[in-house]
């Protein structure tokens, strides 16, 4: 790890995550373990209460049977005993007459305790020695004798030294493992969040084909990385699509700018009459209008390819758009001697932008009519609307010489025109647009053989899919 | 008619209102939008002609404004939004027509003429004459001298239009606009052949025809002058 590293590693989300997870944890902790060890203290505690009772009781019943004399023979036996009670006899001027206990606070036997007291004194094994803790009960007889009965607490000092250790050690685990926890995470966070870092530098500075690194666990990193990378490529195509677009401009709208310069320069040298004049004019206003509507065809497509908002959807009978473009397109199609056919159905529902559907229908029936002359038989063009696993689907099929396979990508880019003689009219724009309203919409153009001719499917996400487009 | 001409650049708003004098119509201009709000308030004009994008106020408020104050003189919109949904939105604060840049002044003098025509209370009738031709709206007939004409129903809302719009050029994109609804320029020019089957049912085997092609601009319905 770089000398540069370790202040960032604090700095990050999972510093402060382990952090608040210690502290919350060690807190929890000590509750639980001193929970446990105040209660357990306590049941000891009155553990030891009633044995020094039933102790007391036992001696008062010896003190009744033998008196003094016999209750310090009873009181020196039972001292004797292993693991023994604490035991202080004291003679009615407060002397000490028997017991294992040396000293005791004098001023513990003057008065006599009816509850179980804790007093700290010293035992006549051990002279000298620190005093111990005891709970201690004392009895004062009629004749004056006192005794005092105890047992000693060390064993519920030692539980809480336990318990104290206990603490420590866990809290220090928890530490280690938090700290653990927290390299390790961060480490590895940081590590990819590094390399998502890195990979948008490197996009920003110009590389559009980097994409984010997906290891393939389905984590959220991964799903992080696929959205990002989606992101990515739509904006590569756009900004594909915009470099296009000036090109085309470079190219499609300088040639028609030049031709129209030329003819107005010439208008002006080799003009003699009015009439020259008018048509030179004429001529260059047609063509300023086709210049024109190029221009809106790009704009339209760079539009419909960056996306339009989806307020401006309608759902609408495709059916309905498909019969008003053959309806518009049907005469048309007589002059040209073709037969425009609209297979008719039952409503198809689909939410769309209406105006930019039926732009591009026009589009395709424009283009069949346009080259369904150029088969062999009789010329066709069939429309028909269906609805396929909810998507809406606009076939416009006709029974021309069709697209060669090798081409059929290739015609949906902007001004690309298969017949170099370009003896039909148009820019090349119809399936450039086609296809951008498709890729608005969320569906696609697909160009296929028609056997003779081209059949154009147009499939778009119907009115139940609106959700998903 | 009376019209007046909002736009800022001064060179344009000029030959606006130079060609509108030329076509017989008395123009006014104001370079921004305060000042064509206080003079749109002031004089009674036939048609407003607004850019979409003025100085200090822009067009649509404009609109806004005088829709409020109730002034309901039909209003152009000019713009160089020229999308659909620029032009939804134009329509929607108020606007009657909606023209993009670039234009041709063909079609602006015409969308102002047929505007300018609403005022006259062509909406109200049920039968249309032009000459000897005659359109029922209700029955959905049509007769020229007096001979039923069968047409499709397409094509008699084609008619209905032009001779609603009787006198006045109508060009083709109005045509799509207001009978097919289409707000798109087809590559082909479809209107033209759709004019000319029109034209083949009402105008053939006749003496006088009424439906003519005016070069650069459209059609308009009229007796021969």
């Amino acid at each position: 790890m770089s000398s540069r590293a370790w202040p960032r590693l604090f700095r990050t989300t999972a510093f402060k995550l382990t952090a608040i997870f210690l502290a919350v944890f060690t807190v929890f902790a000590a509750f639980l373990i001193g929970y446990i060890a105040r209660n357990t203290s306590d049941i000891l505690k009155s553990q030891m209460a009633d044995a020094v009772d039933a102790e007391l009781q036992s001696i008062e019943l010896q003190y009744d049977r033998g008196g003094a004399a016999w209750l310090v023979r009873v009181v020196e036996l039972r001292s004797a005993q292993p693991g023994a009670s604490l035991y202080f006899v004291t003679d009615p001027a407060g002397d000490r007459i028997a017991g294992n206990v040396e000293t005791v606070p004098a001023s513990i036997l003057n008065e006599s305790v009816d509850a179980p007291k804790i007093v700290s004194y010293t035992s006549r094994d051990e002279k000298g020695s620190q005093p111990h803790s005891a709970l201690v009960r004392v009895f004062e007889f009629p004749d004056g004798v006192r005794v005092l009965v105890g047992r000693d607490v060390s064993e519920r000092e030692a539980l809480v030294g336990l318990v104290r250790r206990s603490l420590m050690l866990t809290a220090a685990l928890m530490v280690a493992l938090g700290l653990i926890a927290w390299t390790f995470v961060s480490r590895r966070v940081l590590k990819r969040i590094d390399s998502i870092a890195e990979t948008s530098n490197r996009f920003v500075a110009g590389d559009l084909s980097g994409r984010l690194e997906v290891t393939g666990t389905g984590d959220e990193f991964d799903r992080l990385a696929e959205s990002l990378n989606a992101m990515l490529t739509r904006i590569e195509r756009l900004m594909l699509g915009l470099k296009q677009v000036s090109d085309n401009i470079a190219h499609d709208l300088k040639t028609p700018l030049t031709r129209m310069r030329n003819r107005v320069e010439r208008a002006l040298t080799t003009g003699h009459s009015e009439p020259d004049y008018r048509e030179a004019l004429h001529a260059t206003i047609d063509e300023a209008d086709q210049l024109i509507r190029t221009f809106n065809a790009l704009l339209l497509i760079a539009r419909a390819e960056a996306g339009s908002p989806d307020t401006e959807f309608d759902t609408f009978d495709a059916a309905d758009v498909a019969r008003d473009v053959v309806d518009l397109y049907e005469p048309v199609a007589e002059e040209a001697g073709v037969a425009l056919r609209f297979e008719e159905c039952a409503p198809v529902m689909a939410h769309a932008h209406r105006e930019l559907v039926s732009q591009a229908l026009a589009n395709l029936v424009d283009n069949a009519v346009k080259y369904a002359g150029e088969g062999s038989g009789t010329p066709e063009v069939v429309i028909g609307v269906s609805e396929k696993d909810g998507a809406v689907e606009f076939r416009v099929a006709d029974n021309g010489a069709g697209i060669a396979e090798a081409d059929r990508g290739r015609v949906t880019e902007r001004f690309v025109r298969l017949e170099e003689s370009r003896s039909k009219p148009g820019a090349g724009l119809g399936l450039s647009l086609v296809s951008a309203v498709a890729q608005l919409h969320g569906g696609e153009l697909q160009l296929c053989d028609n056997a003779p001719g081209l059949a154009a499917i147009l499939r778009l996400p119907g009115a139940a899919q609106q959700g998903a487009a | 008619m009376r019209i007046l001409v909002i736009e800022d650049d001064r060179e344009t708003a000029s030959y606006l209102v130079k060609a509108m004098g030329e076509a017989g119509h008395v123009a006014d201009s104001a370079f921004d939008g305060e000042e064509g709000l206080e003079r749109a308030k002031a004089e009674d004009y036939d048609v407003l002609v607004i850019d979409r994008m003025l100085p200090k106020r822009d067009g649509l408020s404009v609109i806004s404004e005088l829709r409020g104050a109730g002034n309901r003189t039909p209003v152009l919109i000019l713009s160089a939004l020229g999308q659909v949904d620029d032009r939804v939105t134009g329509l929607r604060a108020g606007g009657d027509d909606y023209l993009p840049k670039p234009y041709a002044f063909s079609e602006l003098l015409a969308r102002v003429e047929v505007l300018g025509r609403r005022s006259a209370p062509k909406e109200a009738e049920t039968v249309y004459r032009v000459a000897d031709l005659e359109l029922d709206r209700l029955a959905r007939k049509v007769k020229r001298g007096g001979e039923p004409i069968m047409l499709q129903p397409r094509e008699f809302r084609l008619l209905e239009y032009l001779m609603k719009n009787a006198g006045t050029v109508v060009t083709r994109t109005m045509l799509l606009e207001k009978v097919w609804d289409y707000h798109f320029d087809p590559q082909t020019n479809v209107i033209d052949v759709h004019m000319s089957r029109l034209r083949a049912k009402i105008d053939k085997g006749f003496e006088r025809p009424l439906l003519h092609t005016v070069r650069g601009s459209g059609y308009v319905m009229r007796e021969d002058v």
